[in-house]
């Protein structure tokens, strides 16, 4: 198995590098051709059609939907972009818009930072190691659901401990789960609560990997902790932070549950936005599948402008 | 990790000094005190949970909120609901996840690179993006409001996750053992049936755990393609039971954590293979 640094930054995009490994299973001689051929097929036709007929043709269908007058009973007639420009016309829309992105991008960076300092700390050797990583690891497990209620009751006017500490502090001049700008703030705090050891465990993975020889030579040239980090180890690890990053953006860009939950529908996501226009609101189906479109297609491009960047990492090394 | 004895920066092991301690010391605290103070909140009776400031240990002990929740007919056929969902997808990924990553892992295809950059692409669409035309094609073929609705699409959306990491893991495994039984005239299918598989066992149990957690855990298509009280999941039972039960904060509290207990038990038991598992996809490529 490879341990190279930049293995992460393969992430199975890159299957082509190992083509030339499998010419010598042809010389061995082991299994005909056509027999694995056929038992490929086999193999990977049943999640693949599935697939196809879940995820991909429902998305091709929703752009379809999206350009014509269509509601939860049919698709009525062509009207091109019209479904989009209302879209953009609307209040509720372009606040989830904003929500979401203030929220993919602070909780994202949040649990990047806090991510790669317990990453560094959990790299040592010292007792309680298992503690600490069994203790993170637990509202990884969680039901968002039930994270998002949990907070939920603690952030309650009349009974919550946290907005206790907040009305004894003065800090906030309205109940914290009446506002909308408080809102945002408690659930990127939670998402970074929930989501942090998520990160510091591929980051961690990634540090593991690291040749130990790059790191030693450092510190027998004399390089202090703060250099070699930023110098030595950041760099390395830049692949693993990038397929991280892709992964956390992209899950926080289609957030649902903790702002369905913990807001009680009183902050939109682009996700929720969606779902109260083609499920919730008949009138608004059209309007809705226009949002859905939308955020895949964003999320599509955000995909491939990581991807992009762990390319050009990849090739220069 | 930790070079042979466990002494790896020799030099800087001095510098793990209570400051270190104290900070890993925070973070423990920090992921644990939102969990104990629910489980407070939930076996304390309601003129205790209203006081102010609350007290930090409970002063009085009751199980009336767990009485109240495990009385409620939705929240207790919700456990079971979202024991059926998840078990079944999780069969369903490993049948057709570990022949699919085997194939990726080992055989030679055409298109095999496409098609398994379309399968992983997958984990990044946003699942809010389909469940409009879902809706309507279930609607079609009557699966609408019925498990196979939630079973079907779960699958799917957890497959990636557990393609990815089976494949790391079966080409993590030597190779000579296949080679071997080919050799002995066993076909590839055989192969992968009689010699892969029993060696992959913990790939396979991590994957198995993962894709359990995951839809467990599952929120948004269950509350789009289920509407009867009786069909819902946990995940979809509490928050509706949090609005019927607006001011029993006792009982809510009692049911995230109920519903999380299952989930809990599986990570402190399985912590290990989970972070292999989620690890293992994201190293070797």
């Amino acid at each position: 198995m490879s341990t190279r640094p930049d293995s992460a930054a393969s992430l199975g995009l890159s299957w082509a590098r190992d083509r030339g490994a499998r010419g010598i299973a042809r010389l061995t001689g082991g299994g005909s051709r056509s027999d694995e051929r056929r038992t490929a097929g086999l193999m990977i036709s049943p999640p693949v059609v599935l697939i196809v007929a879940v995820a991909f043709f429902p998305v091709a269908y929703s752009w379809y939907m999206s350009l014509h007058d269509s509601s939860v009973t049919g698709v009525g007639e062509w009207v091109g972009f019209d479904n989009y420009a209302e879209l953009f016309e609307d209040p509720d829309f372009t606040r989830a818009l904003l929500n979401t992105t203030v929220f993919t991008a602070v909780s994202v960076a949040l649990e990047l930072t806090f991510g790669l300092a317990i990453a560094l700390g959990l790299n040592q050797a010292f007792r309680g190691r298992a503690l600490v990583r069994t203790s993170v690891l637990l509202p990884w497990a969680f039901p968002v659901v039930v994270s998002a209620l949990m907070w939920r009751l603690m952030l309650q006017d009349d009974v919550g401990v946290v907005a206790y500490l907040v009305n004894s502090l003065e800090l906030a001049d309205a109940p914290i789960l009446s506002q909308q700008s408080s809102l945002l703030i408690a659930a990127i705090g939670v998402d970074v609560w929930k989501t942090t050891p998520f990160m510091a465990l591929l980051l961690l993975a990634g540090l593991q990997t690291l040749p130990r020889d790059v790191v030693e030579a450092a510190m027998v040239d004399g390089a202090g902790p703060v250099r070699r980090l930023f110098s030595v180890t950041l760099p390395l690890l830049k692949p693993t932070i990038l397929v991280a990053l892709l992964f956390r953006t992209l899950e926080a860009w289609g957030v649902y549950d903790l702002f369905w939950v913990m807001t009680d529908r009183q902050l939109d996501s682009l996700s929720t936005y969606t779902y109260e226009g083609v499920r919730i609101s008949q009138l608004e189906f059209a309007t809705g599948t226009a949002a859905a479109v939308f955020t895949f297609f964003a999320a599509l491009a955000i995909a491939l402008v990581f991807i992009r960047l762990l390319g050009t990492r990849t090739a220069e090394e | 990790m930790a070079g042979a004895l466990g002494r790896p920066r020799g030099a800087r092991r001095s510098g793990l000094g209570w400051g270190f301690y104290l900070s890993a010391g925070a973070l423990v605290l920090l992921s644990l005190a939102p969990i104990l103070w629910v489980l407070k909140m939930s076996i304390v009776p309601r003129a205790e949970l209203f006081a102010s400031p609350p007290p930090l240990l409970p002063q009085e002990l009751t199980g009336a909120s767990y009485a109240t929740i495990f009385d409620d007919p939705t929240f207790v056929r919700g456990l079971l609901n979202s024991a059926i969902i998840a078990g079944s997808t999780t069969i369903a990924c490993l049948v057709l996840g570990a022949p699919a990553a085997y194939a990726f892992a080992r055989l030679r295809f055409r298109f095999r690179t496409a098609i398994m950059t379309a399968i992983l692409a997958l984990a990044f669409f946003p699942a809010a993006a389909v469940i409009a035309p879902l809706f309507i094609e279930f609607r079609a073929v009557g699966l609408l409001n019925t498990f196979w609705a939630v079973i079907i699409t779960d699958t799917v959306f957890v497959l990636p996750l557990t393609v990815w990491i089976l494949t790391a893991f079966f080409r993590q495994l030597p190779r000579d053992l296949e080679d071997a039984a080919r050799v002995d005239g066993a076909t590839t299918l055989q192969a992968f049936r009689l010699v892969v598989l029993p060696l992959a066992a913990p790939g396979v149990a991590a994957a198995a755990i993962i894709a359990f957690i995951v839809t467990w855990n599952e929120f948004l298509f269950a509350n789009t393609f289920l509407f009867d009280s009786s069909t819902w999941p946990a995940t979809v039972a509490i928050p509706n039971f949090a609005t019927t039960h607006t001011v029993d904060y006792g009982a809510q509290a009692a049911a995230a954590l109920v519903i999380t207990v299952p989930i809990a038990i599986v990570v402190l038991a399985f912590q290990r293979r989970i972070v292999q598992g989620l690890t293992a996809g994201a190293l070797k490529g």
